[in-house]
């Protein structure tokens, strides 16, 4: 077996945590009250979260090994097995997805009055398909986990979302599985060069032809572009979070879209060092593209959930371009800026939701004068605003500076061109904040009708805490969480920096030769 | 470390008002404010004595960011220029909290406005407390948010929305340049900590460094791009546009942070910079240009602004412009001394404006910052008169005051300083000049002369009370005193105490000259004051006709100073627009709408086209499809048969 | 004895007959014993070919194929009943309502 630290405890914790949302699935589909299945589910996510602690506290920070195995036989004739485990890379996600599980399901609390079974369900299930993602060893498993994620989200979309849900469901969904079905593909090609396993970890070590390095990193590129998502690939996206339910976007920003960058991290990166140095230029280009494009167009958006959409894209614009810098900088940040991001866009979308039961309108321009009339609100979304900004003293800063660092020291002008997204992510979002909470509030409407703001209740407030908390746990004190990652990092770059790729092939050749 | 609890206290005092101010501090808020800063200049004061009998504190309190070879500290270092700038920013904080007892008091925001300049102070503190440049960028960024909340304390108003949202955003111009210095400080130095890099600074000297294609001196580079920062930080052209809008703020805040501490912050950052800046000439010039450029322009638009709170903002870019001419002629510590005399006059001038709009405000004037609607205000507000006549002795440089010996040791510096060195010098002069008659004009439109507003408003106006006019009295003595410790030697032997005081942070300027010219710099400095003030006396004294005389005589020029050079509706045209309008209809509804949507949506479509050609085959007609079957029998049969 | 060819000469009749009655004529009964034609036509070919093999395998199949035939035979007709009712034509021309 490959070099890894089984688990130590004496019960399966990984299990625990991946299956535990899925018993709380079944017994939810038992209930019939839609308090008690509230109340289960809130109950269920919590207990996840609290297994899901020991974790980090038992977590060898000083080793880059997968650890807590766990390792069963499961269909041995197509060596597949149950082989799951985490290292520095996935250890934070899983606490981000367990702790936003919690919040969608808090948040979901009033706004799903209807099917309120079948949401839960979908959002258990959603807890244990992400969970399942982050720990999986075997692509099987991992493909499954993967595959399993899309199908609560498109319901979730489809089923729960706002007026144009079924188009943004479907655009969703296929996006999604063309490039998944692309990167089944590549797991079929893995699984007979590599020698007839499934094992990431075996896959991992092996050596694989420049050509057929050149193909499969396409051929996963392909799923995870889709997923972070990269420019061009990113139009999914604005219209899925803002026809989502309150709960899907913050999924969705919070965990789903950190799938593609993980992927990257624990796939492309160290299988296919070379191509991977064939692909840095043009990914490092998108990457920008993306910090500028999504900060532009955030700048027209008229739609509050839109332009935090798309505020997304040029976040992950941020982050592909730490994790392709390949230093420790860029890549420690890039990790680090996922987590933030998952901070602090799921909390925006909490808060959007939070504001949209009231005022049922997502138009920017119904707006105004909001800090006086909900002024806990406002104190809320400005610290939230400020984090997305990258001021220093919250988790934004760290994330980005060690990303602008990291591209400068990789590639000077692309170091450059990504701190431009820095102005115009303050351009946009104070020209948001004004537009929201400035000026002279109609006090009028919204003081009666279906349209009546009241300020933040303690539901609300215990939902938006924790994160708050933690903007400004990683601004003052990220070594708590950098120092998670960086053995497993150092490890990732030894591996990646050993590629014996020369350079000088051209992509566009390449290609073209490849195909005919 | 005791001294953590400087920045620490005001912090402190923050966080219970922004929590617990609404619903259970209120009116109250400054009860928790002003001991909090007051602990801290108290602190400061421990802090200044130790320094004086020379203990340099370097402290690193824990690690902040560590990544791979990155490394990082939260960490302070007093020493004698951060003990200078700790006094001025707790004096100042502790007097303006004071003052603003009186001046906000009844505005229903009133908790939330001691919150914010408390997390101001702690931010200023932070900014010069920092032992290294990342924690400087920290407070630099944190003074630029508390800003952004005081520009914008009355957010009902858009103009106030508007001035704090550009203020921000300007600043992060500056700060884009600011942090790629700090980056490449890094990546030259492998530190960021002020000590390391300064030894070090030395061994890179005449390192290149590739940018786009060109090799640029790495030293100038990292210099250029910190005062990126500075320029936008302290209002220097051409990221000046943000500070006069500022002043949509309270008159406290103002004072405090736009005139005496945060926009100072970029001339503290240069000074504390000095070892680099002064390995490379080129960035010296420029900052040195950039001053003495900055501050005869800022005091031509003075010249023509209505809005009392306005001329008094021009006359602080002007200030800084000095400051910066000051660095860059290499004579940092007259660049510190008149940081440190600014602040005193000039937070005087605001509180005293700001006593003034205060008295107008409650007799319910309903244009209470416009000169042109005052008049005749001495014999109302006596005390605000003559802690204005004095803080504008002190600015226009009439000996003995602290204006005086800063700006003379700057215009004497700069006088040494080379052709650059008299063209700057001459500028000075210039900008002397204006500033004399601006100052003086201002206290004769609003003072002497006829009320000229509402008759009905006249016998409402009152001194402010005695919580606005100690506080007023306190700063006069310093905008007299503050200057003494800095007497240059021609006058007074050995009586350069501040920059004997900074010499081993900021070293000795160069540059020698005869007793006869520094007697001759002075008596000039001297002599265009009094010109301007004469000038002043003259058209707002004696013909007060002719202003608006020489006003539409020259109108072009008049509308050119009054209008700001048009350099916000420039800067609107060319920038702000462009990008709008670029990103609104090229990027999202061409480029995101049309050409991404349009693959996306049209790769469907194509299929769906495709299919619905396709599906023309399915007649539905029965004998169709046994037809078909037929064939494809006949088929299986043809290739069974002949095909074996 | 008759010859095998016999009984495939006229099981190849049998067929031709009932697929050129499926092709040519529109009634919907019509074409429908036609089908069953064809497949009494394999039947005969599947039994002449079992009697020629002594083998019982091809009778077993037309056992099947018999049942096959009169289940389908009871489900066509009732489809054909049940649509009539809706629809009063027998005419496949003017069913089409599985156009695409």
């Amino acid at each position: 077996m490959e070099d890894v630290i089984y688990n130590n405890l004496n019960y399966p914790i990984i299990t625990w945590t991946v299956f535990l949302p899925v018993l709380g699935a079944i017994i939810v589909l038992l209930l019939r009250s839609a308090t008690a299945i509230r109340w289960t589910s809130l109950i269920v996510t919590g207990l996840t979260f609290i297994i899901s602690l020991p974790l980090l506290t038992g977590f060898d920070k000083t080793t880059h090994k997968m650890q807590f195995v766990e390792w069963h036989q499961w269909i041995p004739s197509w060596g597949i097995n149950y082989f799951v485990g985490i290292d520095g890379i996935s250890i934070l996600f899983i606490l981000l997805t367990t702790l936003l599980s919690i919040l969608s399901v808090l948040v979901s609390w009033k706004a799903i009055a209807n099917k309120a079974k079948e949401f839960h369900i979908s959002i258990l299930i959603m807890e244990a398909g992400m969970l399942g993602v982050f720990v999986s060893l075997d692509f099987f498993l991992f493909y499954i986990f993967w595959e399993a994620m899309l199908i609560p989200m498109f319901l979730l979309i489809g089923v729960w979302g706002g007026e144009n849900r079924v188009y943004a469901a479907v655009k969703f969904f296929l996006y999604t599985l063309i490039g998944s079905v692309l990167m089944l593909v590549g797991i079929v090609v893995l699984y007979f060069t590599g020698g007839e396993t499934l094992n990431i970890l075996a896959l991992s070590s092996e050596q694989y032809s420049l050509n057929l390095q050149f193909w499969l990193f396409l051929a996963f590129f392909a799923a995870f572009a889709v997923k972070v998502p990269m420019f061009p690939f990113h139009t999914w996206l604005p219209d899925a979070h803002t026809e989502a339910p309150t709960a899907g976007s913050v999924i969705l920003a919070g965990v789903l879209l950190k799938m593609g960058a993980y992927g990257f991290l624990r796939f492309s990166m160290p299988m296919f060092p070379d191509a991977t140095m064939m692909f840095l230029k043009p990914i490092m280009i998108l990457s920008v593209i993306a910090i500028i494009y999504g900060a532009l167009v955030c700048l027209a958006q008229k739609d509050l959930k839109r332009l935090i959409a798309y505020s997304s894209v040029s976040h992950m614009g941020f982050v592909t371009l730490g994790i392709f810098a390949l230093n420790t900088q860029g890549v420690e940040g890039g990790i680090l800026q996922m987590l933030n991001h998952g901070i602090i866009t799921g909390a925006l979308f909490l808060m959007i939701g939070i504001i949209y039961e009231r005022t049922h309108t997502r138009k920017i321009a119904d707006y105004g004068g909001f800090a006086g009339l909900v002024p806990w609100y406002a104190g809320f979304f400005i610290v939230l605003t400020f984090a997305s900004i990258g001021l220093p003293g919250m988790n934004g800063f760290i994330g980005e500076f060690l990303i602008i660092f990291g591209a400068f020291r990789a590639k000077m002008v692309y170091g450059v061109l990504a701190a431009t997204g820095i102005i115009l992510g303050a351009g946009y979002m104070l020209w948001l904040y004004q537009r929201v909470f400035f000026e002279k509030a109609d006090t009028e409407r919204w003081a009666t009708g279906d349209h009546k703001v009241w300020d933040l209740d303690m539901r609300e407030i215990i939902t938006l805490v924790p994160l708050i908390i933690l903007i400004f746990w990683v601004g003052f004190y990220p070594e708590v969480f950098l120092s998670y990652m960086h053995t497993s990092v150092a490890h990732l770059l030894e591996n990646i920096n050993q590629t014996n790729y020369a350079g000088g092939d051209h992509l566009l050749t390449r290609l073209i030769t490849g195909i005919f | 470390m005791i001294y953590t609890l400087i920045p620490l206290l005001p912090l402190l005092a923050f966080i219970i008002n922004i929590l617990f101010g609404r619903d259970y501090i209120r009116d109250k808020a400054h009860l928790i404010a002003v001991p909090a800063v007051a602990g801290s200049f108290l602190l400061s004061l421990v802090a200044f004595a130790g320094v004086l009998k020379g203990e340099v504190i370097n402290v690193n309190v824990y690690s902040w960011i560590v990544s791979g070879d990155f490394n990082v500290s939260i960490g302070f270092l007093i020493d004698q220029l951060t003990a200078i700038m700790l006094m001025v920013v707790t004096s100042i904080s502790t007097l303006i909290f004071i003052y603003s007892i009186g001046y906000m008091h009844g505005d229903k925001g009133y908790y939330r406005f001691f919150a914010y300049l408390s997390l101001f102070v702690f931010s200023m503190l932070i900014l010069v407390m920092a032992n290294n440049f990342l924690l400087l960028y920290f407070g630099w960024e944190a003074v630029g948010l508390c800003s952004y909340f005081l520009i914008g304390y009355w957010y009902e108003k858009k103009s106030a929305a508007n001035a704090g949202k550009k203020a921000f955003i300007v600043n992060r111009f500056g700060d884009f340049g600011f942090g790629l210095g700090v980056i490449l400080i890094f990546l030259t130095f492998g530190s960021l900590d002020y000590m390391t890099v300064f030894s070090g600074a030395d061994s890179v000297l005449g390192q290149t460094i590739n940018l786009f294609g060109y090799e640029v001196d790495t030293i100038t580079l990292i210099c250029l791009l910190l005062f990126c920062g500075a320029v936008g930080k302290s209002a220097q052209m051409p990221l000046h546009v943000w500070l006069p809008d500022a002043m949509e703020g309270p008159t406290p805040v103002s004072a405090l942070i736009h005139a005496a501490t945060m926009v100072t912050a970029g001339v503290f950052m240069v000074a504390r910079s000095n070892p680099l800046f002064s390995l490379s000439a080129t960035a010296m010039n420029t900052v040195a240009v950039v001053g003495g450029v900055t501050a005869i322009f800022a005091a031509t638009i003075a010249l023509v602004q209505k809005d009392i709170k306005r001329v008094i903002a021009y006359s602080t870019v002007s200030q800084l412009g000095y400051m910066f001419l000051a660095l860059g002629v290499g004579a940092y510590s007259a660049g510190i001394f008149h940081l440190y005399t600014h602040a005193y006059f000039k937070a005087l001038l605001f509180l005293g404006s700001g006593s003034v709009i205060h008295a107008l405000h409650h007799a319910k004037h309903d244009d209470e910052q416009n000169m042109e609607k005052m008049g005749g205000l001495k014999k109302y507000m006596p005390v605000t008169y003559w802690v204005f006549i004095i803080a504008t002795l002190s600015i226009t440089g009439i000996p003995g005051l602290a204006g005086f010996f800063s700006k003379d040791e700057i215009l004497w510096r700069a006088y040494l300083g080379g052709d650059l060195g008299k063209f700057l010098w001459f500028l000075g002069v210039a900008a002397a000049v204006l500033t004399a008659f601006y100052s003086w004009r201002l206290i004769y439109l609003t003072f002497h002369g006829s009320y000229r507003g509402d008759p009905e408003q006249e016998h409402h106006i009152h001194e402010s009370p005695k919580v606005i006019t100690v506080p007023l009295i306190i700063l006069a003595v310093g905008a007299v005193a503050a200057g003494w410790v800095g007497i240059p030697p021609v006058i007074l032997e050995h009586a350069d105490r501040i920059g004997e005081f900074l010499a081993p942070v900021l070293g000795h300027p160069h540059g020698h000259g005869t007793h006869l010219e520094e007697w001759l710099v002075i008596a000039v400095s001297v002599a265009v004051a009094v010109i301007g003030w004469l000038v002043a006396m003259f058209m707002y004294i004696k013909k007060t006709d002719l202003p608006e005389k020489i006003a539409s005589l020259f109108k072009p020029i008049y509308n050119l100073l009054f209008n700001k050079y048009w350099i916000d509706e420039l800067y609107d045209k060319i920038f702000v627009q462009p990008v709008l309008k670029a990103s609104d209809r090229i990027v999202l509804a061409f480029f995101d709408a049309k050409i991404i949507e349009g693959v996306v949506n049209g790769i469907p479509a194509l299929i769906g086209g495709f299919s619905k050609k396709l599906r023309n085959v399915q007649t539905g007609f029965l004998s169709n499809y046994g037809l078909a079957m037929a064939i494809g029998a006949l088929c299986i049969i043809g290739v069974f048969i002949f095909m074996r | 004895m008759v010859p095998l060819n016999w009984y495939i000469i006229l099981s190849a009749i049998m067929f031709s007959i009932g697929v050129v009655g499926f092709l040519a004529r529109r009634n919907l009964i019509i074409m429908f014993i036609s089908i069953e034609l064809m497949l009494n036509s394999v039947n005969i070919s599947l039994v002449a070919y079992s009697h020629y093999l002594q083998s019982l395998r091809g009778q077993i199949l037309v056992f099947f194929i018999i049942t096959v035939a009169a289940a389908e035979a009871a489900i066509g007709l009732a489809i054909i009943i049940a649509f009539y009712k809706n629809n009063p034509t027998i005419k496949v021309d003017e069913i089409n309502l599985l156009k695409g």
